[in-house]
């Protein structure tokens, strides 16, 4: 017997009560070495700041391993290595992630990856959440070897990149618009 | 370690990310066609959270010196996947508004009485059954600006981390035989009914506690193995 799924609602404008957690965006902890922050701006299509939306990462870690419920491929060597993390959006519609820049995942647990972060993007207005990924600007060579990038319109690509800056990457999240940010069907 | 599947199935009564009647959604949809991710181990795993619950949070109703005003009530389920399997050790997290319709956040401006005694959150993991029950009270409905005389339909939201990223979810569970159902957007953004009812708990006699607290059940199905593999 298969049983329907639950639908999906909206997070709506007052999700910020039940959500964030006080270490929410750290999907390790600040200490670890080698620890990146990712931060950003959600903007809507009429490029405003979307300053209710929320953020939630899901990743490997430097060795291509998960800290994964069931092990699969793992598991995690790195202390205290979380690999999810959520950031509420704040007013100007930034959010800030602390993490460490994932491995590639290699062929033996699956399809040869480049490094790669899932974001899920829920926000008021989203009756389901968006699906997208950040890849790394600076991993051009894995990057262009990456399956799923090659699924993605070359001239799209562009908006999956996080790009380096004094601590860590920024990435811009668009949900509609000109440059409107690669979603995935998950 | 192997009862994840390797992919998940992409059914669903989900609704569409563009629905007018939500004006929320116009600047907020995306426009272009979504590419196709197949299921990679990234989207089969899904993390550990048991550190993150402590005793209580299931209880919205203790957190304060008093107890909140509006009806006490129980309300409890499972987590199963679409193939009825249970789903343990998933963390299951709700917020809600108080009896008066009222949330606990600073955007929240419809002049209904907070209640010192509530603020409106909790969490717990799923058991070894896949089971969850949290202690509240009822929330009442609330207007919205969306459209003239616009009210939400009393409800709970939901959200579920599953044991795979391909199983978020979050969702709102309302409450049997509310009147604002057929005027609610986000209510009847999904497109059959079959599914919309699935949002919609059940008050069980079963559970209900004398004298002290109403049950209502509201089991949650995410997704489960893909029938068929491809790709
Ligand atoms: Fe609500």
């Amino acid at each position: 017997m298969r049983f329907t799924t639950t639908p999906s609602q909206t997070v709506g404008p007052f999700f910020e009560i039940g959500l964030p957690w006080g270490t929410g965006p750290f999907a390790v902890p600040e200490a670890t070495p080698g620890a990146i922050t990712i931060w950003g701006t959600v903007y809507d299509g009429a490029g405003e700041p979307v300053p209710d939306g929320l953020i939630e990462i899901w990743q490997a870690d430097p060795a291509g391993r998960f800290a994964d419920l069931h092990d699969h491929g793992g598991p995690s060597m790195l202390g205290g290595f979380r690999g999810l993390a959520r950031c509420a959006t704040r007013d100007d519609g930034s959010y800030r992630i602390v993490t460490v820049k994932p491995g590639r995942i290699d062929a033996a647990t699956g399809a040869a990856q480049a490094p790669h972060i899932d974001v899920s993007v829920l926000a008021r207005g989203l009756l389901r959440h968006c699906v997208t990924r950040i890849y790394f600007a600076d991993e051009e060579e894995a990057n262009a070897a990456d399956p799923l990038l090659a699924r993605v319109p070359a001239e799209r690509r562009a908006t999956l990149l996080a790009r380096p800056i004094d601590d860590g990457y920024r990435f811009d999240i668009r949900l509609q618009g000109p440059e409107e940010t690669v979603f995935f069907d998950v | 370690m192997d009862d994840t599947p390797l992919r998940y199935s992409r059914e669903s009564g989900d609704p569409p990310l563009d629905w007018p009647p939500y004006k929320s959604t116009s600047l907020r949809h995306p426009k272009q066609p979504l590419v196709y991710l197949p299921h990679t181990i990234t989207e089969i795993t899904g993390p550990r959270l048991g550190g993150i619950i402590s005793e209580g949070d299931n209880d919205l109703t203790n957190r304060h010196a008093g107890e909140p005003i509006g009806e006490r009530i129980i309300v409890f389920g499972r987590v199963l996947d679409a193939e009825g399997k249970p789903l343990r050790e998933t963390l299951v997290e709700i917020w809600q508004a108080n009896a008066a319709g009222r949330y606990r956040h600073r955007s929240d401006r419809w002049p209904a009485p907070l209640d010192p005694n509530f603020s409106g959150a909790g969490r717990c993991m799923t058991d070894a059954h896949g089971g969850y029950r949290f202690v509240t009270i009822k929330p009442g409905p609330y207007p919205w600006g969306n459209h003239h005389n616009a009210w939400r339909p009393a409800h709970i939201h939901f959200s579920l981390l599953g044991r795979a990223f391909a199983q978020r979810l979050v969702t709102q569970m309302y409450f049997p035989g509310d009147p604002l159902f057929s005027y609610d957007p986000i209510f009847n953004s999904v497109p059959e009914q079959a599914a919309r009812e699935r949002m919609i708990a059940r008050f069980s006699i079963e559970s209900t506690q004398p004298h002290w607290a109403a049950a209502y059940e509201f089991d949650i199905v995410l997704r489960g193995p893909a029938a068929t593999p491809f790709e």
